[in-house]
């Protein structure tokens, strides 16, 4: 070990640990420690100094059947990184990168330090974190499993502007949470753990409304101003689970995810009025209600017809063209998507969009041909361009003890 | 949704960092005196959590983590040893006369005072693992055996870690050029 030059650390007699519980135990962490609800049982001590809710202790268990990050109630914040594998990694040396990032995962969602964190200070407000793997082509092939027929790039479509510094990749993190600066803390540390491994292929960081800011269940608003996720599967389901979990191989309790860079004109959206919007997409703005009714989760009426003969909800609305009405379809996928919101350039005032994430058992079934219809009809292009896609596939959660990929690699 | 609330910060560090790490006794005396409720070695008294190594492809290394004294009495640790090395050393990194931060080897071993917690972590004491015997990758597991001043042992299990945190050098790789006289690695 070189002499180094750093100073004396004063560590001296101070633990972690004792560090960490010496901060709870000062002024208002201890509130926070204690959590809102239980402050408030002791209606004396409430009433007093009303302590303001602290939601950053709040966890989402990182194993189960399922991986987190998919069926969690969207948190605010989300980091997606994907990563290209060194040459040199192998099957096993595939083994080792999920261990450690299993581990990693495994302690930074549930407020803990990661080992050799050296900001363990940040991992004290996990705020809902998760941290979702996905492995692409590549991964699957270097660790000489046995492929889903889904895991390939997706077709190319006409309206695609793809960019290869937002496609593809070999390994997927999705690391979400309600405090962006978890999300940063978690998203490095697997990065540093990662980095003997791979290399950053892309990343994409978006939002949705900060936690507490709007009621908990409130679908999402993207930036067009639309409500977004309607139409969703419900977590906890049946009706989700199929739409959802693969129920063979290794990947049983797993799925595929798409996630797709979706550029938003919103210079070009401004210039729409109200009727031209909802017409697009098939449902208001001001609630998401479809055309033919008055509340958001009113069934849509794709038979109704204005009285000049029109449907009420067009031919080529995003809503009538995603779910294959006119093919006699209804296919299902489960969105999860993010907004994002870059620095502009040149005479735009936005370069926004939607990282569009959603997952589905099987992706040439059910993502693709909707896909498709959208391409070939589907009037909110003319506002929307693809410039980045890839598709992975997301492996089952592991156990105390395993990691996830487990059932892949070992 | 499957969230919920911890309730105190403790219950939180209590569930910490307990990921297959703890150090496990292989002192026949001390599995009896398990059962009786009274440690009586320092191998029964003892735990180690969040034990980890820095992977090096050759030469040096340190292994760190936290050793936990639950019994009534002191214990040292006298000397560690791993297949993964030819001789592991007892360090602390400390400032020298000249203020220079450097390390030296811990005459006597590591103590740990009666209910204590001893970190071993970068910039302080550490496990130095000399001439490795191959090299070791992010994600290996190294085990470790710890012996006591009771002659009582204990092994535990690190993971390796890549880290260039707290200027962790150890073959003159720092961008000084500041060789490390004190490990001079063949
Ligand atoms: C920037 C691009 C996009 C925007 C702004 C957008 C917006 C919307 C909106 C406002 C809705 C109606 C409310 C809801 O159910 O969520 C919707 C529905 C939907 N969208 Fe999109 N969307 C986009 C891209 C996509 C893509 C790429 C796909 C899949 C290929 C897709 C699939 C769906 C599906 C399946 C529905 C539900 C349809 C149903 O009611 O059955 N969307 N989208
Ligand atoms: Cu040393």
């Amino acid at each position: 070990m070189a002499a180094s030059d750093e100073g004396a650390r004063g560590r001296s007699g101070s633990t972690r640990r004792q560090f960490l519980l010496g901060g709870a135990a000062a002024g208002f962490g201890a509130v926070a420690a204690l959590g809102a609800e239980h402050v408030l049982d002791r209606p004396g001590a409430a009433a007093q100094d009303a302590p303001v809710p602290v939601h950053g202790t709040e966890t989402v268990p990182f194993h189960g059947v399922h991986q987190a990050g998919i069926t969690t109630d969207a948190q605010a914040y989300a980091t997606f990184v994907a990563l290209d594998l060194h040459d040199d990694v192998d099957r096993e040396a595939l083994g080792r990168l999920m261990r450690i990032l299993s581990d990693d995962a495994a302690r930074l969602t549930q407020g803990e330090a990661a080992l050799a964190d050296t900001e363990p200070e940040l991992a004290v407000a996990p705020a809902r974190l998760t941290v979702t793997f996905g492995f692409g082509p590549r991964f699957v092939e270097r660790a000489r499993g046995a492929a889903p027929s889904w895991l390939h790039p997706l077709p190319a479509f006409e309206i695609d502007r793809l960019e290869p510094g937002f496609s593809d990749g070999d390994l997927l993190l999705q690391v979400t949470a309600d405090d962006q600066l978890t999300v940063s803390h978690a998203t490095r540390m697997l990065l540093k753990d990662a980095r003997g491994f791979a290399d950053v292929r892309w990343t994409q960081r978006g939002f949705r409304r900060a936690h507490g800011s709007v009621a908990p269940g409130t679908t999402m608003r993207n930036l067009f101003g639309q409500v977004d996720g309607t139409a969703n599967p419900v977590p906890g389901t049946a009706d989700f689970d199929e739409v959802v979990w693969v129920t063979e191989g290794w990947m049983a309790g797993g799925t595929s995810a798409v996630v797709r860079r979706i550029h938003m004109d919103l210079d070009e959206w401004d210039t729409v009025g109200r009727a031209g919007r909802e017409q697009s997409v098939g449902r208001t703005q001001a609630t998401g209600a479809p055309l033919t009714g008055t509340r958001e989760h009113d069934e849509p009426d794709f038979a109704a017809r204005t009285d000049a003969g029109f449907s009420v909800i067009p031919e080529f609305s995003h809503l009538r063209r995603a779910r294959g009405v006119d093919e006699g379809r209804h296919d299902r996928i489960f969105r999860r998507g993010y907004n994002y919101d870059d620095a502009p350039s040149g005479d735009h005032v936005s370069d926004a969009g939607l990282i569009f994430a959603c997952f589905q058992a099987d992706v040439d079934e059910q993502f693709t041909p909707m896909q498709r219809r959208l391409a070939e009809l589907d009037l909110l292009n003319r506002w929307t361009t693809p410039i980045g896609s890839s598709v992975f596939a997301i492996p089952p959660g592991c156990e105390p003890g395993g990691f996830v990929g487990d059932t892949l690699l070992s | 949704m499957t969230t919920r609330r911890t309730t105190t910060t403790l219950a939180l560090l209590l569930a910490a960092g307990s990921l297959g790490l703890a150090g496990c006794s292989t002192d026949d005396a001390a599995a009896e005196a398990t059962s009786t409720g009274t440690p009586t070695t320092a191998a029964d008294a003892v735990s180690i959590q969040d034990a980890w190594v820095k992977a090096a492809d050759e030469g040096m290394t340190a292994g760190f983590g936290e050793i936990t004294n639950g019994g009534e009495d002191e214990l040292t640790i006298v000397a560690a040893s791993t297949g993964a090395a030819a001789m592991i050393e007892l360090h602390e990194t400390a400032a020298d006369s000249s203020g220079e931060m450097s390390m030296t080897e811990v005459e006597g071993g590591f103590v740990v005072p009666a209910g204590d917690t001893l970190i071993l972590e970068p910039g302080g004491h550490h496990l130095m693992l000399m001439d490795l015997a191959d090299p070791i990758q992010a994600g290996d597991e190294v085990t470790f055996t710890l012996t006591f001043a009771d002659d009582s042992t204990t092994e535990l299990t690190a993971t390796v870690k890549d880290f260039t945190g707290a200027e962790e050098s150890y073959e003159g790789d720092d961008p000084d050029g500041d060789h490390d006289t004190e490990h001079e690695d063949s």
